[in-house]
């Protein structure tokens, strides 16, 4: 009975899990953590069962009320969201343990029932993205993970953080209105919002201008939620002003979100038929990923300030991402999707030392991180693995998604974007081995002598995090085969294949 | 034969393994550097091990884990893998008490951080070494390259660290080089395993196997073949050991073996010989014997000239390489222990200078083969094996070299060699002359180096000369099998 119901579940109980903690908020504040973090770790063995069940049986349908598709709601669980649910509540769940100790510097006191509410909020959001087979569903609860993904990066004291917040709602919004004005389009031309519908009734109408039309809305509403240059204006102020939790939990899971609902439009609702034969999109997109991987990795260089350096890094590795999924042939995609994980892993403990050394010293600016190892060993050696993953060094994992994406290039003869991923490689190693340096080779200023000296390690509740993550960098990295056997089915399946 | 064999990863893992107990044992002075002494002979008795079955013709080693068809990260000791990885494990076990020493009469700071990324960094160049496939290969050059950027700058001073800059700059520029090379390889041949007689046979147009080969060659910076060379100098910042073990033999020899197994393994002698790309590998090395002898020839500061030195003797082994003919290629492989157990104890006597009198120039030296007699005397043993004379084992390269030149009817090779040598001798003999010959300046009570650094000074030096009389063992016995597998003929 229960074990049919898990598609719905993993949506329903992170909403439940929201109206408790704030509930139990106003019992007592200190209810809320453990509520939020119990919930999120019974989503993610649910998100495990699902990806199990589906493995072993293929993929699940699920309908919401019993109403049929297409007239009702469908929940499709296949390979690829299998995958992506367990990634983004396994970074969930890491980013919540996280968070008890490195909000309570960041977030006033009075604010943490809420801050957890919505937190739990922004996850059922993600969740309810991944699993709907309904495009208007898709938009719901794209809906409601950006509205409190706005809500919580305000949530701090950094007063920057408001209108940083401010300007991601204006972009999100914005977003918000192409992704509805495409959907209306669809509805319009189809008469259905089911996607395995739509993806049936689209082909006769792929000349219609209407059709062409709701897909160019499509594409630059999520291309503005995914950041993707040069639509990219809101992300660096909004990763950097949140405080570090929420940094880490929206670098990480909306930003992959974004991707996810860009894959499941480009190859499920328009199929590769569309997009390669019809308009021939991919090639476009190939381009800006890759102006995007190289003016990102530049920018980030030219930064001062460590969450901004990995704010505009964030924009050169959805580069990667997009440009997997651009070659569109099944090597480079297996590499586009892997890197959702590898980038998801390696952002979330760059962005969680990032805080961790807020935390400890109150120090942000490349600059003050002189000699911090010393007095953060751990933290450092974190960074320095993840940073070799970013730059892709093996056998981290960055190198295989790497590997892959330039081997799908030279696969479909695209010789030029070999060079691009392999000079941004370069680039990366640029202004992460600055850090590097100036974290185990310098003695610190004289002015910042007595912050990095009297620093230490995060306490366990942070530091437990950046180490899994860390780890999880060199063993995804040895052992990429075990998420491959995920990808490559949903691959094929993208791809048209059965 | 292959054989299933876990010992040439096990070899691997020692010193890894080493590398994590030092950094356990951060407080205990004795204890850390305990285990980089234990680890090292353990080293060494392990890749000894494998010795008399890879003697016997057979190739131990294993796959660890397959990520993909032809993708795979596994290890093999084959004879040529051998004459590297014996050359790197044996000089360890010198240089672990020659660093002891040296570390501890300089009073150095962050020595555990030094143990650490030594041990890792011996660990990478045994990986490089026993690596059966371009994919493993390439992750321990990138391991070899990050863990020996701490020693590089291990002085921590603003000269260093801009020194550590550029050989970061340089090596990993290089690796992604690398990268490429190893992603075209696969792309063509979907394996990127080390197969006597090449894997590209067959495969892609001329053009892009030449363009291949460059890219590899470039990958191969760590041999310091000019014009991308200027980074072994720059290294010479770091302690006098790391020059000895890591910048005289790892880390350069890797570069060289590195190529070695590209040409022989990946492209082929016939793939090669039919693109001429050991012509433009000849001319390359050419330049470079001649150009980074006279480069050593303007240094006053002695570790630079060593590294010039350095610099020049790799390109005879890339000369060997590119002549394609059994005896150059014999000549190549065993110019690589040979010139190894040279320059250790180049460096090692240079080091033992610097620390008994804080001399870095040679024109400073005068009359110091008076107050460090044995000293100099192994330096001056090293530097005659480098000029190729007897006794001492260079000359036994140079021969073989000019073998495979007159093999080869490359005759401007052979004035290559010859004029070289000449070039070896006026870098080397002036400092010979400095320090024994002329008088110093006022008597400064200067005494030998402590046993811990004379003694391995002294075993490297005598080993270069047991070496001139008895090259069989090993190292010769194993470069006749390699060349053997390599050309498909029986080497006498």
């Amino acid at each position: 009975m229960i074990p049919d119901h898990l598609t719905i579940l993993i949506v329903i109980i992170p909403l439940l899990g929201a109206y408790t903690t704030l509930l139990a908020g106003w019992v007592k504040r200190r209810f809320c953590f453990p509520i939020a973090m119990v919930t999120i770790c019974i989503q993610f063995c649910i998100s495990l069962a699902l990806l199990y069940q589906v493995m072993k049986t293929g993929p699940l349908h699920y309908n919401l009320g019993n109403w049929l598709p297409p007239w009702g709601i469908e929940y499709v669980i296949d390979p690829l969201n299998g995958f992506v649910l367990v990634v983004l509540l396994f970074l969930s769940l890491l980013c919540c343990m996280y968070s008890k100790r490195s909000i309570v510097a960041e977030i006033e006191e009075k604010k943490i029932v809420g801050f957890y509410t919505v937190f739990l909020l922004l996850v059922a959001g993600v969740c309810g993205i991944a699993v709907t087979g309904d495009l208007f569903n898709l938009y719901v609860f794209l809906e409601i993970s950006s509205l409190a993904a706005y809500a919580l990066v305000a949530s701090g004291r950094e007063k920057k953080a408001l209108f940083a917040s401010f300007n991601y709602l204006i972009m999100g919004s914005v977003s918000a209105c192409f992704i509805l004005i495409g959907i209306g389009h669809l509805y319009i031309a189809t008469g259905t919002l089911n996607m395995a519908d739509l993806a049936r009734l689209l082909p006769p109408l792929y000349g219609s201008p209407l059709i062409q039309s709701a897909f160019i809305f499509f594409i630059v509403g999520l291309s503005i939620k995914t950041a993707l240059f040069p639509l990219h204006l809101w992300l660096p102020d909004a990763y950097s002003y949140a405080p570090s939790a929420v940094s880490a939990l929206i670098a990480t899971v909306m930003s992959k979100m974004g991707v996810y609902a860009l894959i499941r439009i480009l190859f499920t609702v328009f199929t590769p038929a569309f997009i390669i034969m019809e308009i021939p999109i991919m090639e476009l997109f190939c381009w800006i990923a890759a102006i995007a991987i190289i003016v990102g990795s530049v920018l980030a260089i030219t930064q001062t300030d460590l969450k901004m350096m990995l704010a505009y890094s964030s924009i050169s590795q959805m580069g990667y991402i997009l440009l997997g999924i651009g070659i569109a042939n099944s090597v480079a995609m297996t590499g586009g999707i892997l890197h959702i994980l590898n980038h998801a892993v390696m952002k979330g403990c760059l962005f969680m030392v990032a805080g961790a050394i807020i935390y400890a010293t109150g120090l942000r600016t490349i600059d003050d991180l002189k000699g911090i190892s010393r007095t953060m060993p751990l933290t450092a050696a974190a960074f320095f693995i993840a940073a070799a993953s970013m730059i892709g060094i093996p056998p981290t994992v960055g190198f295989m998604s790497k590997w892959f994406i330039a081997l799908g290039a030279l696969e479909s003869g695209q010789w030029f974007f070999v060079v691009i991923i392999l000079a941004s490689s370069l680039l990366t190693a640029i202004y992460f081995w600055r850090v590097f340096e100036y974290m185990y080779f310098r003695e610190p200023d004289m002015a910042r002598q007595a912050a990095v000296a009297g620093a230490n390690d995060p306490p366990a509740s942070m530091l437990v995090p950046i180490l899994i993550l860390a780890a999880a960098c060199i063993l995804c990295g040895i052992f990429v085969a075990v998420p491959l056997e995920v990808i490559e089915p949903s691959v094929t399946r993208l791809l048209g294949g059965n | 034969m292959e054989v299933t064999s876990f010992v040439p990863a096990l070899a691997v893992a020692i010193p890894a393994i080493a590398s994590i107990l030092i950094l356990v044992f951060r407080h205990h002075e004795c204890i850390r550097e305990g285990w980089t002494v234990i680890a090292s002979f353990a080293t060494l008795a392990t890749v000894l091990s494998l010795l008399p079955s890879v003697l016997s013709g057979n190739e131990p080693g294993f796959t660890l884990l397959e990520i993909l068809p032809g993708l795979s990260i596994s290890f093999r000791a084959d004879a040529f893998a051998l004459i590297f990885a014996l050359t790197s494990s044996s000089l360890w076990v010198m240089n672990s008490f020659y660093s002891i020493g040296y570390m501890r009469a300089h009073k150095e700071h962050g020595l555990t951080r030094y143990f650490f990324c030594f041990a890792v960094a011996i660990s990478a160049a045994l990986g490089i070494a026993f690596s059966a496939d371009l994919l493993t290969m390439f992750i321990f050059y990138e391991i070899l390259t990050l863990s020996t950027y701490p020693l590089v700058v291990h002085a921590e001073t603003e000269d260093a660290r801009r020194a550590g800059r550029k050989y970061i700059a340089y090596l990993l520029t290089a690796g992604i080089f690398f990268l490429f090379s190893v992603l075209v390889t696969y792309f063509l041949t979907r394996g990127t395993a080390f197969l006597p007689g090449g894997i590209l046979t067959g495969h892609g147009s001329e053009a892009l196997l030449t363009l291949l080969f460059i890219t590899f060659l470039i990958g191969f910076a760590k041999a310091a073949w000019m014009p991308l060379h200027s980074w072994l100098p720059t290294a010479m910042i770091a302690p006098t050991p790391v020059s000895a073990l890591l910048h005289a033999v790892a880390v350069v020899k890797a570069g060289v073996f590195g190529i070695a197994r590209v040409a022989f393994y990946i492209f082929g002698i016939d793939l090669l010989s039919v693109l001429r790309l050991g012509l433009l590998l000849g001319i390359i090395a050419s330049f470079t014997i001649i150009v980074a002898s006279m480069m050593a020839l303007t240094q006053d500061n002695l570790k630079k000239r060593l590294a010039y030195s350095t610099i020049s003797q790799l390109s005879y082994i890339l000369l060997g390489i590119a002549l394609l003919t059994p005896s150059g290629i014999i000549a190549a492989l065993i110019h690589i222990p040979f010139h190894a157990f040279m320059k250790i104890t180049l460096f090692f006597a240079a080091g033992s200078v610097i620390i008994m009198t804080g001399i870095e120039n040679i024109s400073e030296m005068k009359g110091i083969g008076r107050q460090m007699p044995l000293t100099m005397l192994m330096f001056a043993i090293g530097a005659i094996g480098i000029c190729g004379l007897p006794p001492v084992c260079g000359i036994i390269t140079k021969w073989y070299l000019a073998l495979g030149a007159i093999e080869a009817h490359q005759m401007l090779f052979l004035l290559v060699i010859i004029s070289s040598s000449i070039l070896n001798v006026l870098y080397f003999m002036p400092i010979i002359y400095t320090a024994f010959f002329e008088k110093p300046a006022e008597d400064r009570g200067i005494r030998e180096a402590p046993l811990f650094m004379l003694v391995p000074l002294c075993i490297t030096g005598i080993g270069s000369v047991l070496l001139f009389f008895f090259p069989d063992w090993p190292f010769m016995s194993l470069v006749k099998i390699a060349v053997g597998v390599i050309t498909g003929e029986v080497i006498p």
